[in-house]
């Protein structure tokens, strides 16, 4: 078991490893133009080139990636062009804004879809249908829109939320509950669409094993054989499908950030994109791939628990 | 009738582990026999023997790492893709499932003409071929416009058969042909191969795990267990008096369908059973 | 083996399958309500967008500052926005560039990923390896992530985010091709084409690409509504083409102006909405046709009514041993069991079937495939498959008709008193429980004992039925033993709580000869110890007579001759018995040594 944690460990190393190289120098190789960017059309030829320089931009690009990351190991991404903040207090600062939001997202949606997923494989009929139907709809209906339908609705409508803004837990509980409300819902319905029907799927799928009509055949009831060992057996792609979700959420936390002004690190995602920031841009990529991986590597941990056959080789 | 068809010399096949630290597998750890021209050479053995897998070497579908295998006195053991190729007119094929050996998606005749468009058939001769085919495995033809799954297991088997002889082989290998099918279709698709032979003078390399099939068509019988040929010799003697206790053992293992023989049986397997322990 | 007697092999009669199986997905779509709905709103749309110049009552980019935010009337169909132009207009004109960028992105996606999927699935290799990791590395980062990052490096420019975008959906692609592509390379059919002669190339092109089309298609209609949906929410963050009009950057200026006029989100929001919906919808439908292709179509037949069921005499051996017989467990009377057609009908697959076995008999039921005896066994145990039921008849144990009992009641008795032993013994064993727990829970429950004294048990049954070291096999999980323990394993689960009633599913045909005599022998003396009554289903008559006191043959879903094995064997009097005994091998001729004759045909 320790062997197959640390190599699921280094080959998440790798990966972080491989994303940042690639980001680094997809970002900076357009040298020259960043500076002219950051300055506009206007800037002489002397402002750009002096800029150029300022930024480190002039050294050749493998220096400047041996700079960054040395730098980066130590815990310094450097600083925003654009607002001199530091690149690791900026995104810190806001990185559990945006956790809380996804986790949020992610547990609603895992809780949600599986009650809906297990009752439409085991009862069939008419609720099936129904869980089917809503699946397919909240799949192809993008969460964003959903997002604007949730504010327009509850926020401006019904004023039973605030539109925009975040409470601190710290600050106030409750106040907090009500801020992340909306924005996780509708984070989460997205979510809970396409995740139902892979459950569903899966859990029908666990129920049509021959060992099931065998676990039958020993006088297991029925509520035993569905959740004791169907639902083991659906887990493990059920838990597969919930890490392609976290994957998405994250990307969606940044449009639902923008909407309801969440001060999370997707909100400055965007202006960094817009400025063409790269030092941020560049930190925001590096602490993106850091959770995916994470989560990626609780996620088969979990998998190795729930399936012997990934575990153990016989 | 001393000349060889096929000739299998210390044949070994060894696949590489999983992984990077996977154990290699040896699956044929030293293998001879040799098929005459129109023979059947019954080829014997439980799952993990190896018989499988000297098909598929012949077949040039399983890797030989040791060994060689000659045809008409040519080395056909290292056969580059191309070469192989050409051989598709001297070595064909049966293979067990019946349900997975033709491509669901093709009709019968799109099957069968397969092999024949390879080898620059025009359409109007291939069509010829075709209705010839299916009358030698005796299938109507208009079966030509349907799909497989239209057809019994047995049925398929004999499209198989149709299949392997498009091109006018001199030897099938035929891996387990009839261990799918039903009792009574058994019997008349062996009959179908029986007859086939006779009136073709093709060789065949039966494979099966079971020794009454086995006897029924085989001039003569290899046993093998674990990578090696533990008998090889006429098929009525290997199939009736084994010598190698493996044979015996499978010999007596398989319960013969009258209970008053099959408790005889039973009793010789038991004593069997003991003279090993000792 | 006298060939002669029996009977020709013919064509089946293919009433039931529709012509149109071989239709072409396109045209099978056309019969899919929801299928033609959204593909004619996609049709219309592309049109729309076609001709949205000549369409738009209004010129999309003349910004009127006294018109701004109007509601609809009848110059401005659905109003204006924020910059006073007309919303119809720019929803019109927006349609061309939305769908050309989705093309776009989903094309690259397709060439990349499909090129990659079938060149890695089908060579395997460092290929495979490499592009596999590759495709984890592109689906490890949220896609507006590495689009924003892209967009930081190459501005504002659709084009170039596209084609980003493209290699971002590669890798879903790339997964589908891969998986489908290596799954068919290892089918029979593909190495016998090999053995035909034919180049890699032509086996690619007429086996593999067959069966990755269809897939591919569908995944292109369910990517291109992905694609449409980040498009806009690109526009939408105010990072897209700004000079053009867009559904996103539509929304974008109507969020902005939310508080005053939110009817303004309404229409771009349907437009998106609409566009996804469809195209989801589309690859869904294409899904339905694809999967209801694979089984034969239902034809308008008119209900049969109630279960047709064919009577004929049973030819009946006597049984001299009757009358000293242990009592009576099992007694099946006129047993019929349907199954429940999609036209309403019900297809009959047992007939009015009887039998009766005593204590401490074993009792064979043989036939052939489709014969109906493993479904009779299915239905005396109460463990039909789904929309299979009991439809007359009735099954007498120990004095109460099975066929009456609630699923409650059945689940009672299943374990305790009647057992079963399935016939593949690997799956049927569930990987994800070690074997010990697999053969403990059941007797905690039935005999409700404590989980030291079920060990303890369940490891002494290890050892009864053969298995080496009952310890480490009551640890390990499935796939860690053979099958033949596996089978043991099962045995010994049936028998773990002194069932009356043991129903064996051709427990030996899954094993190889050598351990099947065994398994054989275990069963023989586990009935002498237990003293049950035996169904023992089988196709083989070696088994029946090696293990079996009385014997019933089946064919088709009727019960022809039944009677004790000895007379059965020594005097089989029905035309389909002697058929059955006339195709056994065992005392045909051996083919003797090669002779010189043969080899002139």
């Amino acid at each position: 078991m320790l062997r197959f944690v640390l190599r699921r460990l280094a080959a998440g190393v790798v990966l972080v490893a491989v994303i940042s190289t690639v980001a680094f120098f997809l970002l900076y190789l357009s040298g020259g133009n960043i500076a002219r960017r950051i300055l506009g059309q206007q800037a002489t030829a002397a402002t750009v080139q002096q800029k150029t320089h300022e930024l480190g931009l002039d050294h050749p690009v493998l220096t400047q990636f041996g700079s960054w990351v040395s730098h980066a190991v130590h815990g310094d991404l450097g600083s925003s062009w654009f607002t001199g903040q530091t690149v690791t207090q900026a995104i810190t600062s806001r990185l559990s804004v945006t956790l809380s939001l996804v986790i949020g997202a992610t547990l609603v949606t895992a809780v949600v879809s599986v009650i809906l997923g297990v009752l439409a494989a085991t009862r069939r009929g008419w609720v099936d249908r129904m869980v089917q139907f809503i699946s397919v709809l909240g799949f192809a209906v993008p969460g964003f829109l959903v997002a604007l339908g949730l504010v327009t609705l509850f926020a401006i409508d019904l004023h039973w939320f605030k539109p925009t803004g975040f409470t601190a837990i710290s600050a106030s509980p409750s106040l907090w509950l009500s801020s992340i409300t909306l924005p996780v819902i509708a984070l989460a319905l997205g979510g809970i669409a396409g995740v139902t029907g892979q459950i569903r799927g899966s859990v029908m799928d666990a129920l049509r094993r021959d060992y099931v009509r065998t676990l039958r055949s020993r006088g297991l009831s029925e509520t035993r054989v569905v959740y004791k060992h169907g639902l083991r057996n659906a887990a493990g792609p059920a838990l597969s499908v919930l890490a392609v979700q976290f994957v998405g959420l994250l990307g969606g936390a940044v449009i639902v950030e923008t909407i309801f002004a969440i001060p999370g690190i997707g909100q400055i995602a965007v202006g960094a994109t817009q400025q063409g920031d790269i030092p941020l841009v560049m930190g925001l990529v590096l602490a993106t791939a850091i959770i995916v991986v994470i989560v990626n590597l609780i996620v088969d941990l979990l998998q190795g628990w729930l399936n012997p056959k990934v575990r153990i080789r016989s | 009738m001393s000349e060889r068809l096929l000739d299998v010399d210390n044949v070994e096949v060894e696949y590489h582990g999983h992984g990077l630290r996977g154990k290699p597998f040896k699956a044929l750890k030293g293998v001879s026999l040799d098929i005459r021209p129109g023979e059947t050479v019954g080829l014997v053995g439980e799952s993990g023997s190896g018989k499988t897998t000297l098909g598929r070497a012949m077949l040039g579908l399983a890797p030989v790492t040791g060994g060689a295998i000659t045809y008409n006195g040519r080395d056909i053991s290292h056969l580059n893709r191309a070469q192989r190729r050409e051989l598709a007119s001297d070595i064909q094929v049966v293979f067990q499932d019946p349900y997975t050996s033709l491509n669901p998606a093709l009709t019968i005749q799109q099957i069968l003409t397969e092999p024949l468009t390879v080898r620059k058939v025009g359409k109007a001769e291939a069509a010829r071929r075709v209705r010839e085919l299916l009358d030698k495995v005796h299938l109507p033809p208009d079966a030509g416009q349907r799909l497989p799954r239209e057809f019994s297991g047995g049925q398929r088997q004999r499209i198989a058969i149709a299949r392997a002889l498009a091109l006018s082989p001199r030897l099938i290998v035929c891996d387990e042909p009839v261990s799918a099918l039903d009792l009574s279709t058994q019997a008349r698709v062996l009959t179908l191969f029986r007859e086939i032979q006779d009136s073709t003078g093709v060789a065949y390399l039966f494979i099966s795990h079971d020794l009454a099939v086995v006897r029924h068509l085989s001039h003569r019988v290899a046993v093998m267990y674990r990578g090696e040929i533990v008998e090889w010799g006429d098929g009525d003697q290997v199939t009736a008096h084994p010598q190698h206790p493996y044979t015996q053992k499978l010999f007596l293992a398989a319960p013969v369908p009258d209970p008053v023989a099959q408790e005889k049986r039973r009793a010789d397997r038991r004593r069997l059973q003991a003279a090993l322990a000792s | 083996m006298t060939a002669a007697t029996l009977p020709p092999d013919a064509v089946p009669d293919v009433q039931t399958l529709e012509q149109t199986a071989h239709a072409s997905l396109f045209r099978r779509l056309l019969k899919n309500p929801t299928g033609v709905a959204s593909l004619a709103f996609l049709v219309i749309l592309v049109v729309l967008g076609i001709f949205a110049t000549v369409l738009a009552p209004h010129d999309p980019n003349v910004a009127n500052a006294t018109n701004i935010l109007q509601k609809p009337s009848g110059t401005y169909l659905l109003g204006t926005d924020g910059s006073g132009h007309d919303v119809l207009s720019r929803l019109l004109v927006a349609i061309q560039p939305t769908l050309e960028a989705a093309a776009l992105a989903v094309g690259v996606a397709a060439v990349l990923g499909i090129t990659a999927g079938l060149i890695s699935g089908y060579y395997g290799k460092w290929f495979e390896a490499a592009s596999s990791w590759t495709a984890s590395l592109l689906m490890a980062l949220p896609g507006i992530v590495v689009l924003l990052a892209a967009r930081a490096v190459i501005g504002p420019s659709m084009l170039w985010t596209m084609v980003v975008f493209g290699i971002i959906l590669s890798p879903a692609f790339y997964r589908v091709v891969h998986t489908e592509v290596s799954g068919v390379k290892h089918e029979l059919y593909v190495d016998a084409a090999r053995v035909s002669g034919l180049s890699d190339a032509r086996i690619i092109s007429r086996h593999i690409l067959t069966v990755v089309r269809a897939p591919a298609i569908i995944l292109a209609a369910g990517v291109a509504g992905i694609a449409i949906a980040i498009e806009a929410g690109l526009d939408f963050l105010g990072l897209g083409d700004l000079s053009r009009p867009t559904w996103g950057g539509m929304l974008n200026d109507a969020f902005s102006h939310i508080f005053t006029a939110p009817l303004g989100l309404l229409w771009p929001s349907l437009a998106i909405a609409l566009t996804c919906i469809s195209l989801t919808l589309l690859a869904n439908a294409l899904r339905d046709e694809l999967e209801r292709s694979g089984t034969p179509g239902r034809r308008r037949r008119r209900a049969a009514g109630p279960v047709s069921i064919r009577r004929e005499p049973v030819v009946t051996h006597d049984d001299p041993a009757a009358a000293a017989a242990g009592e009576e467990l099992l007694h099946v009377t006129d047993l019929a069991v349907g199954y429940d057609q999609p036209d309403g009908s019900v297809k009959t697959v047992v007939h009015d079937v009887s039998l009766s076995i005593h204590r401490g008999e074993v009792h064979g039921l043989i036939g052939e495939s489709g014969s109906g005896k493993t479904q009779t066994a299915f239905a005396i145990m109460g463990l039909l498959p789904s929309g299979g039921r009991v439809a007359g008849g009735s099954i007498i144990f120990e004095g109460t008709d099975l066929a009456a009992l609630s699923g409650r009641q059945m689940t009672g008795l299943r374990g305790a008193k009647i057992a079963y032993i399935p016939q593949e013994p690997m799956s049927n064993l569930d990987p994800t429980f070690t074997i010990g727990s697999q053969i403990t829970e059941p007797m905690r429950v039935i005999l409700k004992i404590g989980r030291a004294e079920a060990r303890e048990r369940a490891l002494k049954l290890l050892a009864r039925v053969g298995i080496p070291d009952p310890e480490r096999t009551f640890n390990a999980y499935p796939h860690q033993v053979s099958g033949g323990m596996a089978q043991r394993v099962l045995i010994a689960g049936a028998v773990s709580c002194n069932p009356d009633l043991l129903i064996a599913d051709e427990p030996t045909t899954a094993l190889d000869v050598t351990v099947q005599a065994e398994v054989l022998d275990l069963l023989r003396d586990l009935e002498a110890e237990y003293h049950m009554a035996v169904l023992l289903v089988t196709h083989n008559f070696g088994v029946v007579a090696d293990l079996c006191d009385t014997v019933s043959v089946m064919q088709n879903g009727r019960i022809v001759e039944t009677g004790p094995a000895r007379s059965i064997f020594a005097d089989p009097r029905h035309p389909y018995t002697r058929s059955l005994f006339a195709a056994i091998l065992e005392d045909s001729e051996p083919r003797g040594p090669l002779t010189p004759r043969e080899l002139q045909p």
